[in-house]
């Protein structure tokens, strides 16, 4: 990983963490630009599957296409770089033919919203116990900068050169909305809280989402007169977001138009493959 | 050509063509000792329209599953009477329900006009077996299949409660079928 | 015994009946005509032996979940018609170069766009080669009775096991909802091939290594943790961009299929040892073509029979062979002319080669073909 240790006085490890457990070292160095959050999210992510204590043998660990698609490439799980928009579905097979593997799906804003929107939608409706990370950073990146389901009103893209006119998803409304049992936001910034925010995701039963704000220094960035990387995280991430447990304690003025971070829905509801093990005993009986 | 006998069954969609065909094709070949296929045309929706169901029945393996020159054909509606009637063989024999079909094609071919679903509804109470009633009265006219393999075929395709209801309707059909040869 | 088994079926129940034959465990569709009843029969059928089976949101989802099914070893199947065949087609790629074993059932019905649902139609036999992006192995197999389809589909898992590469039953409208007696057979009647697995360690395990034409797969949650993608790759499963290495991935899947053509071929020839006029064709309108060539033959007229099993990869050795042996080959078709391509392709020449057409949701019928027949007679 190119990013610097993150300065945590809180961090309660007493020796550094093992990320080469969880990765393959010889596919480094990675794809992502310098200043982009995704190796920060896989960070992340990573510290919260050491914390849930599966086997590595039993994760399974999806994508689509896009540069946060790329992630599995990195990691040593069983993993699989599917088809644009198509990872939910990909996931959705392999859970229901194991349940009891630990399938997590990687995929970006473009991804998991616009070509993959309605496998995201229907996904979340059968609540099958899936995790899935959507890195939110308002572009696609890997073609270059165009806008994206999330790209706010009046920003610019290589495709909205004039001012994106389209309004963006929340994609935490849509999942909440569409059936997701656990949906929840961090950023990239918030790499603690994030890291906590996933195991929570992660030990959930049903479909859990977690919607990570992470900006994109490269497209994003320079064509929306960001200073630097640093600068549009503290923009986009630290000061543009508020954690949901501060929300009362805040004047209405801080709150007011900015994204909440942490867990913003935790329901239960039956889970796909426990209900399609009902399903098998019902026709084995039934025979 | 000639060691290929064919049926078909026509009306609309929801009147039970199909099931007719497939219960004289399982006649035919599971409770007969003949060979049967059973196709069926029918649009996109599953009530209205003109459907038909064929059944080909031969001692002899059986390629083409469509019907090309007719020996018994069944109409419960004027529509599929008019759009199927044409490939009839001559000699052949056109059963058509008598309250449905009010114009009568004219052909080479025995024509018998009777009331099926009236039958069916009056002496059965429910016209839903009207298919079953034209079943026996095809059975009959044809001689193609044994009674008992028709209402042994009827039988293993209905649901236990209308067993006695349904095997009523095909020994109807046999019976009004005897009286008009 | 057999007599007990004797059951009047639909093609697409047969269908059903082929795939759990075959072991299929896993099944993702979306409901389309004509195709339906094999989705509804599975999901019967399936639950009954701990299978699984999901109606995804659409024939894209589908396939990416019937491949997701197979990556964890388990046979999987997923079923459509033209329009979602169209849909499919990103992911039978996807399949292709992962080379991931999968069956697509594909009833084909009148297109184009929605065109006949319910009538039969045999336009697809090019999408079933070409209809996916970039050069890929293709192989289809053609059924043309009901107890064939059932035969067929058990083939179909069987070519996709053993070669790890997506198979298509590709059949018609006629076939998937016309019933005939079959018999169900017993086990150990049809062949029954499942997939080879590693038995090395997983640190020298590597799904595409380059020392086997077929390598084994592993299915994931098993102790190999290795990487898929749908990029060109290594044997690692890691993407390249190194050209010579593409290349190496792009051929290897290539001729696993086209060293073994020999044995994927199956045909069925009928009176054409002494024929000079030759009927090729595929499905239900080689039961019209059977018939008539039996008149032809019943009328002394030397006609025969090649009806291709396996439209993919295309018996080029048998038209090839037989275009040197007879005057004409004629090549009915419920389309505008996509086998008739082959066949010319095929013969060079070599004898005359006539296709019959039809697009109007109706068969060809037997005395369509005889016409021709007649012609060349």
């Amino acid at each position: 990983m190119s990013e610097p240790a993150v300065k945590e006085k809180k961090q309660k490890l007493s020796v550094p963490f093992n990320y080469d457990k969880y990765m393959r070292p010889h596919k480094l160095p990675h794809i992502w630009c310098p200043g982009c959050g995704h190796g920060i999210v896989l960070k992340s992510l990573l510290r919260a599957v050491e914390a849930t204590g599966i086997d590595k043998d039993n994760i399974c660990m999806v994508s689509g296409i896009g540069c946060s698609s790329r992630t599995p490439g990195y990691v040593d799980f069983n993993t699989m770089h599917t088809l644009h928009g198509r990872a939910f579905s990909f996931a959705t097979g392999i859970k229901l033919a194991k349940p009891e593997m630990k399938v997590i799906v990687i995929s970006g804003d473009g991804d998991a919203l616009a070509i993959g929107g309605n496998h995201f939608i229907h996904t979340c409706r059968r609540n099958i116990d899936l995790t899935a990370i959507v890195y939110t950073n308002s572009t696609y990146g890997m073609t270059g900068g165009q806008y994206s389901p999330t790209t706010p009103i009046g920003d610019i893209a290589t495709t909205s050169r004039y001012g994106n006119i389209e309004p963006p998803f929340d994609a935490c409304e849509m999942a909440k909305a569409a059936g997701a049992t656990f949906v929840a936001r961090g950023t990239a910034y918030h790499t603690l809280e994030l890291e906590k925010t996933i195991l929570a995701a992660l030990q959930h039963k049903g479909m859990s989402v977690v919607d990570v704000i992470d900006a994109c220094p490269t497209y994003y960035g320079r064509m929306n007169k960001f200073k630097s990387a640093t600068h549009m995280m503290e923009v986009i991430e630290k000061d543009g977001t508020v954690n949901v447990k501060q929300v009362d304690k805040l004047p209405p003025e801080k709150v007011q138009g900015k994204l909440l971070r942490g867990i913003l829905h935790n329901v239960e509801r039956p889970e796909y493959c426990q209900q399609y093990a009902n399903i098998i005993e019902k026709a084995k009986g039934g025979k | 050509m000639s060691a290929r006998y064919e049926i078909r069954f026509s009306g609309s969609g929801g009147q039970g063509m199909i099931l007719a065909g497939i219960i004289m094709a399982e006649a035919a070949a599971i409770y007969g000792d003949k060979n049967a296929v059973q196709s069926q045309s029918y649009g996109p929706e599953s009530r209205g329209g003109a459907s038909k169901a064929e059944v080909i029945i031969s001692s002899q393996p059986i390629d083409y599953p469509k019907a090309t020159s007719i020996d018994c054909m069944l109409a419960m509606t004027q529509e599929a009477c008019n759009k199927y009637h044409s490939d009839i063989k001559p000699g052949g024999i056109l059963l058509v329900d008598s309250e449905e079909v009010k114009t009568l094609p004219q052909g080479d071919f025995r024509l018998i006009s009777f009331p099926i679903i009236g039958t069916a509804r009056e002496e059965l109470g429910k016209t839903i077996v009207a298919n079953i009633v034209s079943l026996g009265m095809i059975t009959e006219l044809t001689g193609i299949v044994s009674h008992e393999a028709v209402e042994k075929a009827v039988l293993a395709r209905v649901p236990a409660a209308f067993m006695e209801l349904n095997k009523k309707a095909v020994n109807i059909g046999f019976a009004c079928a005897k009286a008009l040869k | 015994m057999a007599e007990k088994r004797k059951k009047l079926l639909q093609g697409n129940e047969a269908c059903v009946e082929g795939a759990l034959y075959a072991g299929c465990m896993f099944y993702a569709g979306y409901p389309i005509t004509p195709s339906t009843e094999i989705a509804e029969g599975l999901s019967v059928r399936l639950p009954q032996r701990g299978g699984k089976f999901i109606q995804m949101e659409d024939e894209i989802a589908s396939i990416a979940a019937a491949i997701g099914g197979s990556m964890t070893g388990l046979k999987s199947l997923t079923a459509t018609s033209g329009p979602g065949f169209s849909l499919k087609q990103e992911g039978l790629g996807y399949a292709c170069i992962a080379e991931i074993p999968l069956v697509i059932v594909n009833v084909m019905r009148g297109g184009p766009s929605t065109g006949y649902p319910t009538g039969p139609s045999q336009s697809d036999i090019m999408q079933a080669k070409w209809g996916t992006h970039g050069d890929h192995p293709a192989i289809a197999v053609t059924p043309a009775y009901v107890q064939e389809i059932l035969s067929e589909t058990v083939r179909a898992f069987n070519l996709s096991e053993k070669y790890r590469t997506p198979v298509i039953v590709l059949y018609d409208e006629i076939l998937g909802h016309m019933r005939e007696p079959i018999t169900i057979p017993d086990a150990g009647e049809l062949p029954v091939v499942d997939r080879a697995k590693p038995t090395c360690p997983p640190e020298e395990y590597f799904p595409y290594d380059e020392k086997y034409e077929v390598p084994p797969l592993a299915p994931f949650g098993t102790g190999y943790r290795y990487h898929v993608t749908g990029l060109n790759h290594k044997k690692d499963g890691f993407p390249t961009n190194d050209s010579k290495q593409i290349r190496e991935n792009n051929m290897r899947i290539m001729n696993k299929i086209e060293n073994h053509k020999d044995e994927i071929w199956k045909n069925e020839e009928k009176f054409l040892d002494d024929a000079k006029i030759a009927v090729v064709t595929i499905g239900s309108t080689a039961r019209s073509a059977n018939f008539a060539v039996r008149v032809a033959r019943e009328q002394g007229i030397k006609a025969g029979l090649l009806r291709p099993l396996t439209v993919w990869p295309f018996p080029d050795k048998a038209v090839k062979e037989l275009s040197k042996r007879v005057r004409a080959i004629i090549v009915p078709e419920l389309n505008l002319g996509q086998m008739v391509l082959e066949v010319e392709r095929c013969a060079g020449g070599a004898c005359a080669v006539e296709g019959i057409h039809r697009v109007d949701g109706e068969p060809i019928n037997p005395a369509q073909i005889l016409e021709v027949i007649k012609k060349y007679a």
